[in-house]
């Protein structure tokens, strides 16, 4: 009988572990169709700003004098941006981003340069505190929830000021790809200097010919891109936070979903054996009886 | 037959403000405002905190708030990119309101802090005064 009681009781606590996992895959779900929109909403800015940016990066050619897209040459100091996110329970998703950030800052550490990060999501947080790497700024309660472009152009601001005063020589970003609801990718992006061909790289989305070669520009075309500049580090940052927010849900969407899927492998396996321990007992107990009464009338 | 009209787009990283057909635009330029109508050669500038001022088809005269971005004209098209802007009737008075207060505060006391406060701070006092204003001028 003790064994039969044990089995009820795990039949009870993997439900209700259940019912958990399957309301944060809901959660996940909502959560999730939020993030997308966000995605959505960016879109027609995104494309339109790489349009611009991209034709604009051609026509000026040569003729860009920005501090921004100026290699150092001599690379001491490496700033990485890791995106992660606030909350566990989402599967491999954080594991990933963190080994890739681990990878790539022990490549540049064992390169002898000095290695600093700017995290998003506590996470990443956590490991760059446990790791021992500096962490110059940590931003908490963003990835994952709503959040407006002016958390990418403070960040990115502070990201760029960092850059000309030569605390940082180069910016890396460490971001969710977000390519399908199964599939979310860990990505390295240089943020600082600009990498050329940035045109070509961003515009792929548009493939359209450059138009604005008959445009004026006011102040001037260089002048124009100077000032896009800047702010095509703030897209770039904002674009990656709505892609990692979006695969954190659709990762923990997944996970969830597994784990349901393993709570009702398990109550099926375990209610099996409840079933057959009851049928035994009750045919030890028939046995019994038989066995007595065959005895008395013996 | 009406006159002719020119589409007008105001685009934010969160959403698309404006689209619909306008007679005029007049939109604060980094070199001085300036007025879009149909037919205008293409032209590209960055824009300043401002009014963004229109004529909808029906003539009516709207305003919109825009902040930090750029303009794109096209003979048939006005795309404005910002990082943040809002329709007249959209601002939240109080809200600017508040930030004003807020900045004039930090503006007052500027000798103690550092100079990208300040900065940041000047900024945020002309974004709210503009604001403040374009609800004062009229209500659309």
């Amino acid at each position: 009988m003790a064994k039969l009681k044990e089995v009820k009781n795990k039949i009870a606590a993997v439900t209700k572990t259940r019912q958990i996992t399957k309301a944060m895959n809901m959660v996940a779900a909502s959560r999730l169709r939020g993030a997308q929109s966000a995605m959505e909403a960016f879109r027609p800015y995104a494309s339109k700003f790489a349009e611009v940016l991209g034709s604009l990066a051609e026509r000026a050619g040569e003729g860009v004098s920005s501090p921004l897209i100026v290699p150092r040459d001599e690379v001491k100091k490496v700033h990485v941006v890791l995106c992660t996110s606030d909350r566990g329970l989402c599967g491999g998703f954080n594991t990933n981003l963190i080994t890739k950030a681990e990878t790539f800052a022990r490549e540049k550490t064992e390169a002898g340069m000095e290695v600093s990060f700017t995290s998003f999501g506590k996470k990443g947080r956590n490991w760059c505190q446990k790791a021992g790497f500096s962490i110059v700024k940590d931003y908490v309660g963003i990835v994952g929830a709503r959040f407006g472009f002016n958390v990418a152009t403070v960040s990115s601001n502070e990201l760029i000021n960092g850059f000309l005063q030569h605390d940082y020589d180069e910016v890396y970003l460490i971001y969710a790809e977000f390519i399908s609801m199964a599939r979310q990718n860990p990505k390295i992006k240089q943020l600082l200097p600009i990498p050329p061909l940035q045109s070509e790289e961003t515009a792929e989305e548009t493939g359209e010919t450059p138009y604005l070669a008959e445009h004026i520009c006011e102040p001037s075309p260089g002048k124009v891109l100077g000032d896009m500049l800047p702010r095509s580090i703030s897209v770039q940052l904002y674009s990656a936070l709505l892609e990692t927010s979006t695969s954190e849900h659709a990762a923990r969407m997944a996970a969830m979903d597994n784990a349901t899927k393993a709570c009702n492998d398990m109550i099926e396996n375990l209610t099996l054996a409840f079933n057959k321990a009851r049928q035994a007992a009750i045919t030890a107990e028939l046995m019994d009886i038989v066995g007595g009464a065959e005895a008395l009338r013996g | 037959m009406a006159e002719k009209t020119i589409r007008l787009e105001v685009v934010t990283p969160e959403k698309i403000v404006v689209d619909e057909d306008v007679k005029i635009v007049m939109a604060p330029g980094a070199l001085g405002e300036f007025g879009v109508l149909p037919g205008h050669t293409p032209f590209l500038t960055t824009l300043k905190i401002g009014s963004l001022h229109y004529q909808d088809a029906a003539g009516t005269e709207r305003f919109a708030f825009v902040s930090g971005g750029f303009a794109e004209a096209l003979p048939d098209k006005v795309t404005i990119l910002a990082e943040s802007a809002e329709r007249s009737r959209d601002i939240d008075v109080e809200r600017a309101k508040r930030a004003l207060e807020r900045a004039q505060q930090r503006l007052a006391e500027k000798g103690k802090r550092e100079d990208i406060d300040f900065m940041r701070a000047q900024a945020a006092l002309e974004r709210a005064l503009y604001r403040l204003r374009i609800t004062s001028e009229k209500t659309q």
